[in-house]
């Protein structure tokens, strides 16, 4: 459908007006905003965006494939061998064929083990950004909205967190949940405690995002209609308001899956993330660091180079949308 | 502006607060701070006498009342896990931390602000986009990534500098530094600029923004056209002005330096808070937790408060909207 909404689109002005109209609901007249010709234009001008747009597609394909792709299966603790334990890469006179990329202390395939470790990085990266669009969205269209009491009180909160550096708080909550679940064993447990210290620690930005976009539309004609034919507020804001405030929020999530992917690697990292029998990038760069006066970089190095790639290609990506998405800059 | 002030002070007093709340709430309710600080054969009536000695029968108000008072006294109780006082712990802890930072943040801004000078001036030049390529993979890669990637490099291959520890310390006072011992000194240097890159990129691009849009305006111009050299118009006119937000935004750097100062610290072992956190977050040590956080949460309102304050006394503009409003 986008091939023929992108032609409409393209002969019309290229900003819809706020309020959505009757075809459609408010998601699928965003998503033909998001496809608006001015943004493939400019996507397609530079190479830099198209060749981070490639790179990160084929990081995100290969993790997602990863259990059909992968050559070994890290999680299958029956076929690791500690005699294939420490092994250079697959070029190294003392590598094995079977590990091109080498292995770690424990004999697993670094090349699967980064497959599967990108994986849940992107997992909880996307889950906790998922979860502080959800939070900060909501938060800052009922502040903006109801104003008064409810909105100094949201905003002075806001306010105080913004004060500590995210991953400040991020490293508190999970330090405390992990205080907490302590007598508890859960081993799936982790990705959710990673998952919200994360998204908590970044719902502030939308909150604020939304609430000053939310501020100037609700004094607008379609929001003063929308309330005299009698509708909710919740309706008012989550299905009129809303879609106007998408576009900023979609590029603040882009900038934020690459500081997300890059916590929860610090957090896993410092030993309070993922633990090591569940690799995530984090962890085996914890491990690898300390094989690396032996001289066995390679533990280290692959993870480090594919964390470096995925956060500088979703940079890159969030930078363009940012530009992009900014009338004021074209 | 003394209203702006005392309002502001009350903001902060606010946030101190409410942050102790937590503090306590994290001290008082996860685990029971009983059964932490004793050993498994103790008798009933010895845990019956210690929960009577700490307080903790009495009403929750006054367990916070009495929770607040100590912090202002800096008694933050005993560390679960070492079982010494959490304030000589961070006495003996801060030192390090604070060296650190200002080495980062010295490192930050001496290399930071000529690039940004120079980027800023010569927009086009290959040494500007390398600069800005630089600084754009300096953001983009984590912290303690480059740490790691420093240490492989200066320690493990070419085994010029140490990768972990403050080296040799001198005691002045209860003050133990590294700064006056050559192996104390070279010990700074990978940690001070992992730690202070992500800074510096911050304070390149800030000082350049500020550079062009500063060489934009008419007294830039005013100032060619008088015939005054280049160099007096772009660091007598024009770096000047730059310098009130590259101030403030240091000033408000200063306390994120410390919170990733936990990262370079458990990079490079270096004995500071950070490392003290750390591992009090792995052993759930509540009181050191506990205490760090209040710490912190004091370090940034006061950055914050001073921030504002000097924000108002250099930019006049402020000052006269203040008074208008």
């Amino acid at each position: 459908m986008s091939d023929i909404a992108n032609k409409v689109r393209g002969a019309s002005p290229s900003q819809p007006p706020p309020s959505h109209r009757g075809q459609g609901t408010g998601w699928s007249s965003h998503i033909a905003t998001i496809l608006d010709s001015d943004l493939f234009y400019s996507f397609w001008r530079s190479k830099l965006v198209v060749a981070a747009a490639i790179l990160t597609a084929l990081l995100v394909g290969a993790a997602l494939l990863a259990p059909l792709i992968a050559p070994h299966d890290p999680y299958d603790l029956k076929s690791l061998d500690l005699v294939n334990a420490d092994m250079p890469p697959a070029w190294n006179s003392r590598g094995d064929r079977r590990f091109l990329l080498g292995t770690d202390d424990q004999g697993r395939d670094i090349l699967s083990t980064i497959l599967y470790g990108t994986r849940s990085s992107l997992l909880i990266g996307i889950a906790s950004v998922l979860l502080a669009v959800a939070i900060g969205v909501t938060l800052g269209l009922w502040a903006g909205y109801a104003g008064g009491r409810a909105d100094s009180f949201i905003m002075r909160i806001a306010d105080v967190q913004l004060t500590f550096p995210a991953i400040l708080t991020a490293l508190l909550i999970d330090g405390v949940a992990l205080a907490i679940f302590k007598s508890y064993r859960m081993e799936g447990g982790k990705f959710w405690i990673l998952v919200i210290s994360i998204g908590l620690a970044y719902w502030v930005q939308y909150a604020r995002t939304v609430r000053s976009v939310t501020l100037v539309e609700r004094n607008k004609e379609y929001v003063e209609a929308a309330r005299l034919i009698g509708l909710s507020p919740l309706k008012i804001m989550f299905q009129h308001i809303l879609p106007n405030v998408l576009s900023p929020v979609l590029v603040i999530a882009t900038i934020n899956l690459a500081l997300a992917i890059i916590t929860e690697a610090t957090l896993s990292f410092l030993g309070v993330g993922l633990p090591p029998t569940e690799p995530s990038l984090g962890t085996m760069i914890q491990v690898g660091n300390k094989y690396l006066f032996s001289g066995s970089w390679w533990m280290v190095a692959f993870p480090g180079l594919m964390l470096a790639l995925l956060a500088l290609a979703v940079n890159l990506l969030g930078d363009w949308l940012r530009d992009a998405l900014n009338p004021k800059l074209r | 502006m003394l209203a702006f002030t005392i309002r502001r002070l009350f903001e902060a007093l606010v946030v101190m607060l409410t942050v102790a709340l937590l503090a306590f709430v994290l001290f008082r309710y996860v685990g029971d701070p009983v059964s932490q600080m004793v050993g498994q054969d103790t008798s009933l009536e010895d845990r019956t006498r210690l929960r009577l000695e700490l307080g903790l029968d009495d009403p929750v108000y006054i367990q916070f009342a009495r929770f607040v008072g100590n912090a202002v006294r800096f008694d933050f109780g005993i560390s679960y896990q070492v079982k010494q006082p959490v304030t000589r712990l961070i006495a003996e802890r801060m030192p390090a931390t604070i060296e650190l930072a200002l080495a980062a943040a010295l490192f930050a801004v001496a290399l930071g602000i000529p690039m940004g000078v120079y980027t800023g001036i010569h927009r086009d030049s290959w040494l500007s986009k390398l600069f800005l390529t630089v600084s754009l993979i300096g953001i983009s890669l984590p912290t303690f990534l480059i740490g790691i990637l420093l240490i492989y490099i200066f320690a493990v291959w070419l085994n010029v500098l140490p990768s972990f520890g403050r080296g040799d310390t001198i005691p002045i006072g209860f003050w133990r530094t590294g700064l006056l011992t050559a192996s104390g000194l070279k010990a700074l240097v990978l940690p001070a600029i992992t730690l202070g890159l992500f800074q510096m990129t911050l304070v390149t691009r800030l000082v350049r923004s500020e550079m062009l849009e500063v060489l934009r305006t008419d007294y830039i111009k005013f100032a060619r056209a008088r015939g005054l050299p280049e160099r007096a118009i772009n660091f007598g006119h024009a770096l000047r002005n730059t310098l009130v937000p590259v101030i403030t935004v240091i000033g408000l750097q200063l306390g994120s330096i410390i919170a990733f100062a936990i990262i370079t610290e458990t990079v490079f072992q270096w004995p500071g808070m950070g490392l003290m956190f750390i591992q009090a977050v792995q052993h759930a040590d509540i009181p050191v937790m506990a205490a760090y956080l209040l710490l912190v949460a004091f370090l940034f309102v006061l950055i914050n408060f001073i921030v504002d304050l000097i924000y108002v006394r250099i930019d006049p503009r402020i000052r006269i909207l203040r008074r208008g409003a």
